[in-house]
């Protein structure tokens, strides 16, 4: 699985900025600093070019939008780089990206998560130091308010075989209402905010559909896009685009684990009872709009429950389906994140107050309630519209969310020194080992790299292609010791080909 | 707070008595959690007051001026 995250990005005081400018700077700013720390850590490809440099910093001084400059992708296209950690940092649209490294666990996706904020705030500090350039903000939120959205997207590797109905229908009303863990919280209520108000998330107003292959029109609650970057025989990469960006690690964990159970319940044809619920967009938005978690939902079958309850319908369902295949041999991260759901779902039924440490909606609302109570304010105030943008800030002493946790005000799963690490170090159990480790290892003669390969440019004739199809295959336990040995990427490509 | 008495020679403890504890458990739990939300005031208090020496200047236009476009 993996979590790819894409950044609100604005230069206050410059309201015209270049947005897709702003955001290569950024990325640039990153990948320069990543090349000025040694050799090692260098990416050839990119530092090789000349053109790069300059478009780097060929920022305007002011940096306002030209209308007859060219918004050429082309020009842009080199702000796409990968990290010694596997990930991918670029440019999508008007945002930087970060598209975290495969994992195999939610513990995992969390922490490559949570690296990818360290990493933009890194960025946005090192795209300072251009001459000419005013700070860079970067939000990890879904929405500027004013009817655009952008996205928190998860990916889940699934069996091929398991039928997409199947999909559809047992995981469109969990992706209803797991917002209810996993929301974020916005203030305002509509695609442009305009409605006062508080609701759980920030994506649900901009659902329209329930299945489609769209991701910026017509949105879909299941994405059909269908492009596994790995063996399209055995795999499907389910493309979930529904999620909230959580700045809060218990909810990261919340969402992609028990997504994992739900998706392994599928997988596994376990499910014998159907919940689909009525109306399913209208219920999303239903949901998201009532913070009192009392709106009672209906299901096809005629039965009415609140978002919780059919969270806790899911929730039996995965812990019996877990006791049954595996017992007493769960492994712990499995039972933990069955705990915590439990516990999480039973206070949120009492009282959803209880849960300002670990959700992220529940601790934005109670910091807004604060501020209504305190200054009487009413929810269209600017001030309550500012707590909810700068509660995402990515940077460590403005941003609301990690000042919370600096305070001890939210609980951690993951310590900072191993966010720290995994800056730079990939997974050891997925094919983005091979692929960060080539990059620390032969900078300088990787010549490009995506999810499925790495191309090695090792003097010959042509390039040499290393395909990566299986996600599970360049582990460390697979090519750690290969790596090691080999002091050059020929020595390894010969290695691997046997020569 | 008061408590059920566990002393297995007390059965014959009559109904109104049982009603009475009853009340009295729930009266405790209420007062825990009236402490514990006056608890969670005080903090969003000295909260609120951290987050005013962070919080951007000029929320108005600063709201304003956030524009997104489109991505995914």
């Amino acid at each position: 699985m993996g979590i790819e995250t894409e950044y609100g990005v604005s230069v206050p005081g410059q309201p015209n900025t270049n947005q897709m400018l702003a955001s290569s700077l950024v990325v640039n700013s990153y990948a320069n600093r990543a090349s000025s720390t040694g050799s090692r850590a260098r990416w050839d490809f990119e530092e090789e070019s000349p053109l790069r440099d300059a478009r780097g910093f060929e920022l305007p001084r002011e940096p306002v939008v030209d209308p007859t400059a060219p918004a050429n992708e082309d020009d842009l296209g080199l702000a796409n780089v990968i990290l010694t950690n596997g990930a991918r940092l670029y440019v999508d649209h008007a945002h930087p990206e970060f598209s975290a490294p495969e994992v195999t666990n939610p513990r995992d996706a969390v922490l490559w998560d949570k690296a990818g904020e360290r990493v933009m705030a890194e960025a946005a500090r090192r795209a300072l130091t251009v001459p000419g350039t005013r700070p860079v903000h970067l939000y990890k939120n879904n929405t500027d308010n004013k009817g655009v959205s952008y996205g928190c997207h998860e990916n889940y590797l699934m069996a091929r075989s398991t039928p997409f109905g199947e999909i559809v229908r047992h995981l469109t009303p969990f992706f209803v209402s797991r917002q209810v863990v996993c929301g974020a919280g916005r203030v305002g209520i509509g695609v442009d905010g305009r409605q006062a108000g508080f609701q759980i998330s920030q994506r649900a107003d901009f659902f329209e559909v329930e299945v489609g292959l769209e991701t910026t029109l017509k949105r879909p609650i299941i994405n059909t896009r269908d492009e596994p970057h790995a063996d399209p025989e055995k795999y499907r990469r389910l493309h979930v685009i529904i999620g909230d960006a959580n700045m809060s690690e218990v909810a990261t964990y919340l969402k992609a684990g028990t997504t994992s159970l739900v998706l392994s319940m599928i997988e596994d044809g376990w499910f014998s009872v159907d919940l689909s619920v009525e109306a399913p967009v209208a219920t999303l938005r239903a949901i998201s709009h009532d913070p009192s978690l009392t709106h009672l939902l209906t299901l096809t079958d005629g039965r009415r429950m609140t978002a919780v309850q059919l969270q806790m319908e899911y929730y039996e369902q995965a812990r019996k389906f877990v006791e049954s295949r595996f017992g007493a041999d769960v492994d712990p991260q499995t039972a933990d994140v069955l705990a915590r759901w439990e516990s999480v779902l039973g206070r949120l039924e009492v009282d959803p107050m209880t849960c300002a440490r670990e959700l992220d909606w529940v601790a934005k609302l109670s910091i807004l309630q604060g501020y209504r109570s305190r200054d009487s304010l009413a929810w269209d105030s600017p001030r309550l519209e500012l707590v909810d943008l700068q509660y995402h800030d990515v940077r460590p002493d403005r941003g609301l969310y990690n000042r919370l946790v600096e305070r001890g005000r939210f609980d951690r799963i993951l310590t900072e020194d191993e966010v720290v690490r995994a800056m730079t170090e990939p997974p050891e159990d997925t094919r983005a080992f091979f692929r960060g480790r080539c990059l620390a290892r032969y900078p300088q003669q990787v010549a490009a790299a995506s999810w499925d390969s790495v191309i090695f440019d090792i003097g010959r004739d042509s390039l040499q292609r290393v395909p990566t199809l299986e996600p599970l295959r360049g582990t460390k336990a697979h090519v750690g010791e290969l790596l090691d040995r080999c002091a050059t990427a020929t020595e390894l490509v010969d290695a691997l080909a046997g020569r | 707070m008061a408590t059920r008495d566990s002393d297995g020679g007390q059965q014959n403890a009559n109904r109104r008595a049982d009603e009475a504890d009853e009340v009295t458990t729930e009266d405790a739990a209420a007062s825990d959690l009236k402490e514990r939300h006056e608890k969670l005031s005080e903090d969003v208090d000295s909260l609120l007051d951290e987050i005013d020496d962070v919080l951007e200047e000029n929320a108005e236009e600063f709201v304003k001026g956030y524009v997104q476009k489109g991505g995914e």
